[in-house]
């Protein structure tokens, strides 16, 4: 369906990306934000309480981000797209809510925008250190999607983005911005409402009775109700059955925890966007996502002034990881480069799935600003020796 | 032939049994609660229920109605999010003392300061049932709780005074021996606009009673029965519950105040103009 004219600011702008962000989410159709303050992702929600009123949105700041992050998923059962904002400090009290809403599979939004950390860290500097925590910060297992945007473009094509495989796949989806893409100002381009694509909620067709609020036939995905419809239906943060009725048994587990993990994994094909320049014939491929996507352009540069042969692969999606492709480059390539403000978070997935099949390095950084260019140039010529 | 309770209709009898134990006073405030909505003409399809987590987090599963089993201590932030995204829906926040003043505290304190248009009804039995009788906010000092073996010397929080200074609009405190009074109350919390408040003094035998030597569910109830009385527009600050002493009922608080949405379209009107649409709901 396409998005509601309503909330799309049609036409070129000069915004930052946390403002992009907030245009994205009113084109996704997002009209419920609950948030707490927090630098650098305040400017999103600031715009968010300016916008709303006059889009028939709401916004609550609530009192903290354990608030924000739950007041989101009652939402959404009302019928709501809904989406939460913050940065470390405030991700990391919004872990519990990540694992409710992947269990009560509650489609919704989270924003990081990435500080250094850990603690209070580097409040105003930027970090790509919650990429694992995005991924499993929460208790138990379950999958989620986590997408880095790397200009406030994307901070505005890919907040719809997530918006849309939220619904689709029923799932929180992590949006894993930094304190750069945040803050820098560019142009953002926002076409007409009828030239963007918004997935609505997978409401069920079954009348009251006929209706159960787990129950899947094939895909994997649940079809949703939402309150005052008149199903009377119950939802529980414990381990379910079909019914959403708790079932405290080992095979109740093995089935619900199984495809809350499959719908994501199977679906990886359909759900990972990524971004190649070069790699057919590169020696050497680059790896990277977010900010650091654009320094990585700078040393693939001067590599590539070198003679080198070095392409770029760049993580749209982070969550779920590209294994097919990157096992597949893996075959012939001689190494892998990534930097990434961390000492070592993509990466270890990234050498999980290279499995030694060549070799990969990681080019870290603590945060606070951003790489080098000449460091992963360094690397790059080293990783082609 | 047999004959149906009449509250069966609002229940998931296909859970039943439930897990309370005994003597426990969770049974009671429920089924007050459902001979409550019999008497208040909202539609049932039009109520959401939300608890927490604990033994009183349960209630939200037994009952036939839109149902929310939440996380610990959160109800109240879904139940706000629910609320503010529907406006139209009747939102009932059903949990226990630990879940919403211990860990749940913070929230309580603001959505009542927000005037957040839900009732929310504390079964408050001094203690954590499920896992297995720790000190809560509420237990007075001297009880012996499993993590206070030498009694407790924490001052407790008198819930309605809590309530009352935090903005509530609607504060009532009974027993589970009081079941006319709290069907009365909650049918009032449900139809005043605004914050509403419930609190319910429930035994639990096992866990807090027998430790403190209260006796059975029966002698907590005569206890009640004995030690109870009812003041209504008894001042909150004169409220407080010590161990084994008087318990003071009745309907505290009953105000007017605009709700958050009251206030929030009243001062976008002002603010923005014509422009601005009264907010209803998400569309």
């Amino acid at each position: 369906m396409k998005a509601d004219p309503k909330g799309v600011l049609t036409g070129p702008h000069f915004l930052d990306g946390d403002h992009a962000c907030c245009e994205g989410a009113l084109a996704a159709g997002c009209r419920f934000v609950a948030g707490y303050p927090i630098t650098p992702s305040t400017e999103v929600v600031e715009r968010i309480a300016g916008r709303f009123p006059s889009v028939g949105g709401i916004f609550i700041q609530m009192e903290d981000e354990i608030a924000s992050s739950i007041a989101i998923q009652g939402a959404v059962w009302a019928g709501a797209k809904a989406m939460t904002v913050t940065s470390g400090p405030g991700f990391s009290l919004m872990m519990e809510h990540i694992g409710l809403a992947a269990m009560l599979e509650a489609p919704s939004v989270f924003v990081d925008v990435q500080r250094g950390g850990p603690s209070t860290g580097l409040p105003t500097l930027p970090g790509q250190a919650d990429m694992m925590q995005a991924r499993w910060g929460s208790h138990g297992d379950y999958e989620i999607i986590a997408i880095s945007p790397n200009s406030p473009q994307e901070c505005f094509d890919l907040t719809i983005l997530a918006f849309n495989l939220a619904e689709e796949y029923r799932v929180p989806v992590m949006f894993m911005m930094d304190e750069c893409v945040g803050h820098m100002t560019e142009k953002v381009l926002i076409p007409p409402a009828d030239q963007i694509e918004v997935t609505p909620r997978r409401f069920t067709t079954k009348k009251p009775g006929e209706y159960l609020p787990y129950m899947t036939d094939g895909d994997m995905v649940p079809e949703m109700v939402k309150a005052g419809d008149g199903y009377r239906f119950h939802v529980t943060g414990l381990t379910h059955d079909a019914r959403g009725y708790p079932a405290m048994n080992a095979d109740c587990q093995e089935k619900l925890v199984r495809r809350l993990v499959d719908k994501i994994r199977k679906n990886a094909d359909k759900i990972i966007r990524i971004e190649e320049e070069d790699t057919e014939g590169a020696e050497v491929v680059v790896m990277s996502y977010g900010i650091t996507s654009r320094v990585a352009l700078r040393a693939i540069q001067m590599a590539k002034a070198d003679g080198i042969k070095v392409g770029h692969l760049r993580l749209i999606t982070v969550w779920p990881f590209p294994e097919t492709r990157v096992r597949k480059l893996a075959e012939r390539i001689k190494a892998f480069v990534l930097p990434e403000l961390n000492y070592g978070q993509v990466f270890l997935e990234l050498q999980r799935v290279v499995a030694g099949k060549t070799k990969s390095y990681l080019v870290p950084h603590g945060g606070g600003t951003v790489h080098q260019p000449e460091v992963i140039y360094q690397q790059i010529k080293e990783a082609a020796k | 032939m047999s004959e149906t309770n009449p509250v069966e209709q609002y229940l998931r009898m296909d859970r039943m049994p439930h897990i309370w134990c005994s003597g426990c006073g969770l049974g009671t405030t429920v089924n007050c609660f459902v001979r409550a909505l019999e008497g208040c003409q909202i539609p049932l399809d039009k109520i959401s229920v939300v608890s927490g987590i604990g033994c009183t987090g349960r209630v939200a599963g037994y009952l036939k109605l839109d149902s929310f089993h939440t996380t610990h201590g959160r109800p109240i932030p879904f139940a706000t999010g629910l609320k503010l995204a529907n406006p139209k829906l009747k939102v009932v926040v059903y949990s226990g003392d630990g879940d919403l003043i211990a860990i749940g505290g913070n929230h309580f304190i603001h959505a009542a300061r927000r005037n957040i248009d839900i009732t929310v009804i504390c079964v408050n039995n001094f203690t954590y049932g499920m896992t297995g009788g720790q000190v809560t906010p509420t237990t007075p000092i001297d009880a012996i709780a499993s993590t206070t073996p030498y009694g407790n010397f924490e001052e407790p929080f008198n819930l309605p005074y809590l309530a009352d200074s935090a903005g509530a609009v609607y504060v009532a405190r009974w027993t589970t021996y009081h079941i006319r009074h709290i069907t009365k109350s909650i049918k009032e919390a449900l139809q005043k606009k605004g914050f509403s408040f419930v609190e319910i003094i429930s035994p639990c035998p096992t866990l807090y009673g027998r430790r403190n030597r209260l006796g059975d569910g029966l002698e907590m109830m005569k206890f009640y029965k004995e030690n109870s009385s009812i003041k209504n527009g008894c001042d909150t600050r004169e409220v407080g519950l010590g161990f084994k002493g008087p318990i003071v009922c009745g309907k505290f608080v009953d105000r007017e105040r605009p709700s958050f949405l009251d206030m929030y379209n009243s001062k976008m009107a002002e603010r923005i103009g014509s422009s601005f649409s009264p907010y209803e709901g998400i569309q």
